[in-house]
């Protein structure tokens, strides 16, 4: 397919541009313009609707079919969100707007909501306050890890490290390492979850803090989770939750009550708001109440006379960690979705989450090896069998197989404790109907695996790419055409 | 149920088959940590939650005629921005680890990559960050990582918003942060080239710069050069439709606020931080990149590359912890700027800058109001001196139905009587005209 | 594969001692386990690095991996060719895949180096 640049023509006009209706035309100092306009391409408005058409459909989404991805959360993005954030009332309001006097009056509905989402989230995972600024999950981990930073220095404790379980997703360690900590990796047990004795020797006084998931990354739930928390508090240490996994608990469970100081959520991921092809997300951070006044600024308050304001005189602060109050259109998907579902509706989210997950892993098990084979939660991992490996077949493969059969694979090779692991995550908008396809698909697979693999290792084939070169692309590094 | 696809009887017959019942899912989690009083609404309809979010958007002022700016703007957006961007297979697709499934977002993001290097005379850009002032730190520490030094000079005429958020995230960590002072509204050569040592790792500018005002920061990056320290310029997508490109001033890594390529105001997000750099410095870039390769057929695939700088590998030695940043966003201004295209961009600059053109002389003839800075070039932002507070004026004006303009002593020491106004291709010779009126009126 | 003359270290470097320099490599496992290389990051010419501090770091498509000095000792010498050919390193690990040569500052950072027999049986411990 050609690019687009490769289709421009021209002298050929996109948008007709209102002519000047003002009688100046200023001539800006030459020194100051640039010598060639940009080469940007010059196409019809029909020209540039085929070209994304033609790419929308060498494109996978939830809205084409079963997309498994382990530790995404792949549920079903409602349209009433997408309506609601093009309302103009919400959609035409300039940020900057509460910051000029008696601005906030003119703001009272977005303030409103952000309140609002703010109260909610505090409802569903047990803590006492939310900054909605964080704009991805791995940015509220930095927020969650500076609140940490600010807390400790203002106790006067010296603490200079993080521990993070090896089966951690990257951007735990990632963020803790910029945030300027050193990261310790706590192995997991052969049970794949934290055992309380391998942690107590990697617990001192220079540990910050632990970041965990749970359910963590395999699926598992941490039983033993206040235990780990009162072992970390014990140093005056501050417990981390990464919330990617809170489709699995819900409505049901929440992270507060398991002892956690310090909480992010992933809005695109278990409160339903579009993955966008990598964003945009939102990643607002909860805290317990001794960790209140960190909060970044601003924060979102309702005087006594009922009307919202923003409130920004907090000495103790972080500072300010986006330009505003978040990704506001995506915090108020989220929050049309949580008053959509409501009480029953979000706990329903993590029981079907949870039969969907649970129901794949005991249909599998006889055709994939299961590392773990505990009861799981929202997602489960498998992986290749000694006959699959022997004839070179390899978790890769698995997944460009399920292609071929009109299905997203799972994650893959995450996490790295598990050798070829393929991590699968249903969510609860899947049907059964769904399910039982694409179990019937992978048994499938799972036979020429082992009986006839050269089947699997010419997949997929048809998609409009196959097995592109890598290693090519990282040598070549032909990263734009210029 | 909404959303949910089983029925009752479903997930009863789905139980069965597995030998489970609904509370022996949740057996691994101990009874003391399970939480039966969540004191939250009952659920909603769709048409419920549509008239209680139509009531949230009426409490909002939007027919106030904008002239705010300060980064965020009040562009055109053609309508077949959306029809595109909506596309299901787009926005509900995730990351494209599997190239094969995804060369649609895939391709979308190298001719975007390949957008914002053509629009600001570079050679690599990212896949997007979150938004201008993450972008403005991420570059940042990338020069930090290039050089090995900690010391950073930033000019006051950069956006005072991203300047307060460098300075949250550098707080503890060994980075000496120096501001200089501008001049008269430009960036202040005499404290920044006086600053520029062989401890410097950047030097930080805006083009145009806070207050509008027009530069060419040329000498700034030979000073820097010369020491071995690098230029970041942070600029406005729209401006550079005729304004000289950071590129071609010797700027070493180019960021900006990208919200002005097709994206509402929205109220603070989401938004869409563009970064670009030179070909020697990509594998210090933050963020995804995209590659052109060729698949086992030999056909033109896009990959995903670079990948071992990144979080999901590096782990704690990652360029960046960034994982989700804002590609539908990017998609948005690869879709914008294709639209326009290359003539439609350029009249749309030149479009605002003519307004603001128009819209400076007739408030500077008003009496009493005065342009503040000597400067004489601006792109289309201007700032103005009136004889009392601005913002008090700024009150009364939204009083008369204009959000015009942004006070800003809220940032700057000594200009409590200082307002920056703002004009886009969207204003009218109207709407302008009023303006003026009501200014007057309320002097 | 492992050569002889060399010494190894516990990470998968390789170590030629000659005189008071020390020209230093990843070993074959180390090259098979990271597939197609496709960037090497070598270090600056002048660099002072005491044993196991992070020298240089291999990419391939699909993962990064920190090559640690196995002696203390101050770089003199680097690879260029492995600037446009990493996979020199894939093809001849222990020859044309050197990676680069440090004049050694303390005599006694060798001592804890593996010589070819005991690298073969820590490989086979793995």
């Amino acid at each position: 397919m050609k690019l687009i640049f490769e289709k421009s023509i021209n002298g050929r006009r996109g948008i007709q541009v209102t002519p000047s209706d003002v009688p100046t035309s200023i001539n800006i100092k030459s020194e100051f313009l640039r010598q060639s306009s940009a080469e940007l391409p010059q196409l019809s408005e029909l020209d540039v609707i085929r070209h994304f058409t033609e790419l929308s459909r060498r494109n996978f989404g939830v809205d084409t079919n079963f997309y498994p991805l382990g530790s995404c959360t792949m549920k079903y993005n409602p349209k009433v969100c997408e309506r609601i954030a093009s309302y103009p009332g919400f959609a035409h309001l300039h940020p900057l707007l509460p910051q000029l006097r008696m601005g906030g009056m003119l703001t009272q509905g977005a303030l409103q909501m952000l309140y609002e989402t703010d109260l909610l989230l505090r409802e569903i995972t047990g803590m006492a306050g939310f900054t909605m600024q964080p704009m991805a999950g791995a940015h509220g981990e930095l927020t969650g890890i500076m609140i940490m930073a600010a807390y400790h220095r203002d106790r006067g404790n010296r603490k200079t490290t993080v521990l993070v379980p090896d089966s951690a997703h990257g951007t735990n360690p990632a963020s803790a390492a910029i945030a300027g900590y050193k990261v310790v990796s706590v192995p997991s047990s052969e049970r794949g979850v934290m055992d309380v004795n391998i942690l107590r020797n990697f617990v001192n006084n220079e540990v910050a803090g632990i970041m965990l998931t749970c359910p963590n990354t395999l699926g598992l739930f941490e039983t033993n989770i206040r235990e780990i928390c009162d072992l970390i508090h014990s140093v005056d240490g501050l417990t981390y939750y990464d919330g990617a996994n809170l489709n699995a608990i819900v409505g049901k469970a929440r992270p507060g009550d398991f002892g956690f100081d310090i909480v992010h959520l992933n809005l695109h991921k278990t409160f339903a708001t579009p993955h966008g092809g990598g964003g945009p997300g939102a990643g607002p951070v909860g805290v317990k109440e001794k960790l209140l006044d960190y909060l970044p600024v601003s924060i979102v308050v309702k005087r006594n006379d009922g009307t919202y304001a923003l409130e920004y005189d907090r000495p103790k602060s972080i500072g300010y960690i986006a330009p505003f109050y978040g990704n506001f259109a995506i915090i108020l998907r989220a929050y049309v979705y949580i008053l959509m579902l409501g009480k029953d509706g979000l706990k329903r989210v993590a029981e079907n989450a949870v039969l969907n997950a649970n129901y794949i892993r005991e249909k599998l098990k006889k055709y994939f090896p299961l590392p773990y084979d505990d009861l799981c939660k929202h997602e489960c991992v498998f992986s290749v069998s000694e006959k699959m490996l022997q004839n070179s077949i390899h978790a890769i493969d698995i997944a460009k197989a399920l292609m071929d059969k009109g299905f997203h694979p799972p994650t893959v090779y995450f996490p790295a404790i598990v050798k070829e692991a393929m991590m699968i995550e249903p969510t609860e908008t899947e049907s059964k109907e769904t399910l039982d396809a694409f179990i019937d698909a992978m048994i499938e697979i799972a036979r020429l695996a082992e009986t006839d693999p050269d089947k699997l290792k010419s997949a997929p084939i048809t998609t409009p790419v196959s097995r592109p070169d890598e290693t090519a692309a990282a040598k070549n590094l032909n990263i734009a055409c210029l | 149920m909404p959303f949910i696809s089983n029925t009752p009887d479903q997930q009863k017959q789905m139980l069965a088959e597995i030998s489970l019942t609904m509370d022996g899912l949740f057996a691994d989690i101990p009874p003391e940590l399970m939480c039966s009083t969540f004191n939250l609404p009952a659920g909603l309809s769709e048409q419920q939650v549509r008239n209680h979010l139509a009531e949230l958007a009426d409490k909002n002022s939007t027919n106030l005629i904008c002239f705010l700016g300060g980064g965020f703007y009040d562009h055109f957006i053609p309508a077949a921005v959306y029809s595109i961007i909506s596309r299901g297979e787009f926005y509900t697709s995730y990351t494209p680890y599997q190239p094969e499934l995804s060369q649609g977002t895939l391709q979308a993001i190298y001719e975007y990559q390949s957008a914002i290097c053509r629009l600001t005379a570079m050679e690599a850009a990212n896949a997007s960050l979150y938004d201008g002032g993450t972008a403005m730190y991420e570059a940042m520490m990338m020069t930090l990582r290039i050089t090995g030094r900690n010391k950073v000079i930033i000019d006051d005429s950069v956006n005072p918003i991203y300047r307060v958020m460098i300075r949250s995230y550098t707080r503890n960590l060994n980075i000496e942060l120096e501001q200089t002072h501008s001049a008269d509204g430009l960036a202040n050569r005499q404290q920044i080239l006086q600053k520029i040592d062989d401890k410097t790792a950047a030097v930080i500018l805006q083009n145009p710069n806070f207050f509008g005002c027009i530069d060419d920061f040329t000498d700034i990056a030979n000073a820097a050069h010369q020491k071995g320290a690098l230029l970041i310029v942070s600029c406005y997508p729209i401006s550079l439709g005729i304004l000289k490109t950071p590129g071609s001033m010797g700027a070493d890594i180019v960021t900006g606020e990208g919200q002005s390529l097709g994206m509402p105001m929205s109220f603070g997000g989401p938004y869409l931080g563009f970064m670009a750099t030179r070909m020697q410095y990509v594998r210090k870039m933050p963020g995804r990149i995209v590659g052109e390769t060729k698949d086992r057929f030999d056909r033109r695939a896009f990959v995903l590359t670079l990948q071992a700088r990144e979080q999901h590998i590096r782990r704690d030695k990652a360029t960046s912890n960034i994982c989700s940043n804002e590609a539908l966003c990017a998609l948005t201004a690869l879709v914008y700027l294709s639209l326009l295209g290359k003539e439609g961009l350029k009249q749309t600059a030149q479009l605002c800058a003519d307004k603001a053109s128009y819209a400076y002389q007739r408030l500077t003839a008003i009496p009493k109001v005065k342009p503040h800075f000597r400067a004489k070039w601006f792109f289309n932002e201007f700032v103005l001196d009136l004889p009392s507070e601005a913002a008090d004026v700024i009150a009364r004006l939204i009083e008369k139905g204009f959000a015009a303009g942004f006070p800003l002593s809220r940032y700057y020491e000594g200009m409590e009587n200082s307002m920056l106004i703002s004009v886009t291709e969207k204003r009218t010779k109207q709407q302008i005209g009023m303006l003026a009126e009501a200014l007057e009126s309320v002097l | 594969m492992i050569a002889e003359g060399l010494l190894y270290t516990k990470d998968h470097e390789w170590a030629k001692i000659e005189g008071s320099t020390a020209t230093v490599g990843i070993t074959d496992y180390a090259q098979q386990l990271m597939g197609e290389l496709t960037y090497v990051e070598l270090p600056a010419i002048g660099k002072e690095f005491r044993v196991h501090d992070e020298m240089a770091v291999v990419e391939s498509s699909k993962s990064a991996s920190d090559v640690y000095s196995p002696v203390t000792g101050k770089v003199v010498e680097v690879n260029s060719n492995l600037e446009s050919k990493p996979e020199l390193i894939n093809d001849d690990c222990y020859g044309s895949g050197w990676i680069c040569k440090l004049a050694i500052t303390d005599a006694n950072s060798v001592e804890n180096l593996m010589n070819a027999k005991q690298y073969e049986e820590y490989l086979k411990g793995l």
